[in-house]
């Protein structure tokens, strides 16, 4: 009933004891505010992950040989000679539910243009990895399927290479020498910058890969085949299919397999999960100096009520109710809590946002640690008030009239 | 004597009202068990040294306490068994409280100590104000409406707190010793206006020990040692004991 009453009478105490008030304020602002920016460095590095993780393509599935083992003695993973460019091509032909197939090798060379060189990877890839690696081309065009068909002595380059071969000159149509063969640069990439894991992804060439496996690398085999799969839901079923058809093609017949079938979401999941562990790890921190924030709000208004114990006599004698009285300092403490809060918020974004700026994180600011660590604020507000509440509520009015 | 209060309805009935107060194993009787009518309108004055019992009473009386037996009836219902919200109620609505030490609430202006009972019985803002500043102009401070309790003296502070009792306009106005912080002039215009409150019929209960204070009201009791030893001027002189 006297809800707005309560509000204005509980807003006037905190006003005429401003330094106290905001001093026990101060616990509440600083928990949400290291609630909020500790969780944003939390998600920044999820972000972080995934986005790293993304670049390599969504819903894929990587193909790599398995290890070698010569009698005994087993070489490393990726060493076995046993993924044949055809896999990839019977992949593409029998399975469903698939968007590209990218069979790939790679091998450092020295590139040549007249009297610049530079040693750079060389990728031998098909017209899919295009698509599979978001590439796009700046200038000229990708590999085609002709030139793999055919298999072309063309090159696409990356921008770190045409600046060191070529400088400011534009390569397209240009001839490069790669392990002493003519190529002809037929398209330039479109700048990626570097990888999350501090490679960078300008400093490559990329060929057909039938010219790579025949001309450049003398290859029977391939180093992965990428598959991107349709749909997410559908991984599963395809990682499955890709199995049985290798241990066919391979005539495995119950043998160990030869091969390694990766699946980046699952991957993707891990990372997330052990990046939402990090952030929740930071965020209950954080979380604790909320808590002690409020045990703040409870010891001052517990001083408060003792204080004011000739006040609650007064209105108990004048007929306030338990409840009007609960009230009243209930809404004090919760006012605490909620202006807190508030404050609390625009510090932690602030903070954030501080943090990125100087501290050269990423982090990302989400509505989620906001809400909760207010409505906990909020709540520590009422938790923490009910006890000295009701100890106010509970004074006998004699008692608290004779109190000096 | 009960044939000739017939007339009068009585609004106050104490029977065998006793206050016990443990200290330790000793059991120490603050009231010893008082019987006491009061009617409507009457203007008693309750006397007594200290330590006699009488502040006891008065608060009692002023539904601020319950006995620890005996029974109590206000306007011919029980008071003595009610919850402390029940008691909370009737402090409200029927009993106007002034206290010896004025006891206003310092962070707030005269006339909002005056709407407090009003803010508790529910009363809106504007009618509250209005009501507030009706009984302040009562008591003549209506010039000094705004002005903080600290701003007043102590006879202009008194007539604050007896506007505040009046508030609610309840039947029954009690004052425990309301002059006993105030010099001669201001003592005057308080017990003035007590008179002027018994003569527009309200009951007006009056704590004091001075001899000059409790010779205003038509009733004069007194209690010593947890019980009502006189009870004068009601026609009879009756030495209970």
């Amino acid at each position: 009933m006297l809800f707005f009453e309560s509000v204005q009478i509980a807003l006037k105490a905190i006003v005429s004891n401003k330094l106290r008030s905001f001093l026990t304020m101060l616990g509440i602002i600083i928990g949400v505010a290291a609630v909020i920016s500790m969780v944003s460095i939390g998600m920044g590095v999820r972000s972080n992950v995934q986005s790293s993780i993304a670049s390599l393509g969504s819903n894929m599935l990587i193909v790599t040989p398995g290890a070698s083992n010569t009698k005994g003695v087993r070489g490393a993973a990726g060493s076995r000679k046993t993924l044949k460019y055809e896999d990839a091509q019977a992949i593409k032909k029998h399975i469903k539910n698939i968007d590209y197939v990218s069979p790939t090798v790679s091998a450092s060379y020295q590139i040549v243009n007249g009297h610049q060189n530079w040693n750079s990877s060389v990728m031998g890839v098909t017209p899919e990895y295009m698509g599979i690696q978001s590439l796009e081309v700046s200038a000229g065009s990708f590999i085609t399927q002709e030139n793999v068909d055919k298999r072309a002595r063309v090159a696409v380059i990356g921008t770190t290479v045409a600046t060191n071969l070529f400088g400011q000159e534009n390569p397209i149509g240009k001839s490069i020498r790669v392990n002493n063969q003519p190529f002809r640069v037929v398209g330039l990439l479109k700048s990626k910058g570097q990888s999350s894991m501090g490679q960078d992804q300008d400093d490559t060439v990329i060929v057909p890969i039938t010219t790579a496996m025949n001309r450049l690398m003398a290859l029977t085999y391939v180093r992965t085949i990428n598959v991107q799969v349709s749909s997410p839901d559908k991984m599963d079923q395809v990682e499955d299919e890709i199995e049985q058809l290798l241990r066919t093609r391979h005539k495995l017949n119950g043998k160990d397999d030869d091969f390694t079938v990766r699946n980046l979401t699952s991957l993707m999941e891990t990372m997330t999960q052990t990046t939402t562990m990090i952030t929740l790890l930071l965020g209950s921190i954080a979380g604790i100096s909320l808590l002690v924030g409020g045990i703040g709000i409870m010891n001052i208004m517990m001083v408060s009520v003792t204080e004011r114990t000739r006040e609650i006599g007064i209105r108990k004698a004048l007929g306030a109710t338990f409840s009007n009285i609960m009230l009243q300092f209930l809404i004090e403490s919760i006012t605490v809590g909620v202006v807190g809060g508030v404050i609390g918020i625009f510090v932690g974004v602030a903070g954030a946002k501080a943090i990125a700026y100087f501290g050269n994180f990423t982090t990302v600011v989400t509505a989620l640690p906001i809400i909760v660590s207010f409505a906990f604020s909020v709540g520590i507000g009422l938790f923490f008030g009910i006890y000295p509440a009701r100890k106010a509520a509970k004074l006998d009015p004699i008692e608290a009239l004779r109190y000096e | 004597m009960a044939e000739k209060d017939k007339d009068r309805e009585v609004t106050i009935e104490l029977r065998g009202i006793k206050k016990i107060y443990k200290m330790g194993d000793q059991e120490v009787a603050a009231l010893a068990g008082i019987d006491l009518d009061i009617h409507k309108g009457e203007f008693a004055a309750l006397m007594g040294p200290s330590g006699s019992g009488k502040s006891t009473l008065m608060n009692i009386l002023g539904c601020l306490d319950r006995p620890t037996t005996g029974s109590y009836k206000l306007d011919g219902s029980e008071v003595s068994h009610l919850t402390d919200d029940e008691l909370a109620y009737t402090r409200n609505r029927k009993i106007g409280f002034v206290f010896q030490n004025f006891n206003l609430l310092s962070k707030l202006s005269a006339v909002d100590n005056v709407a407090l009972p009003l803010l508790y019985a529910g009363v809106g803002r504007s009618e509250r104000t209005q009501r507030a500043m009706h009984f302040i102009e009562a008591v003549g401070l209506g010039p000094r409406a705004d002005h903080m309790p600290s701003e007043l003296s102590g006879g202009q502070r008194q007539r604050v707190a007896i506007a505040r009792a009046l508030a609610n306009d309840p039947k029954i106005i009690m004052a425990d010793e309301p002059t006993g912080n105030l010099d001669t002039k201001s003592t005057h215009e308080i017990m003035e206006i007590f008179e002027d409150l018994h003569a527009q019929g309200r009951t007006i209960i009056l704590v004091t020990h001075e001899p000059e204070i409790a010779a205003c009201a038509s009733r004069q009791l007194l209690v010593r040692d947890g019980i009502i030893t006189r009870d004068e001027g009601r026609g009879v002189v009756m030495d209970i004991v």
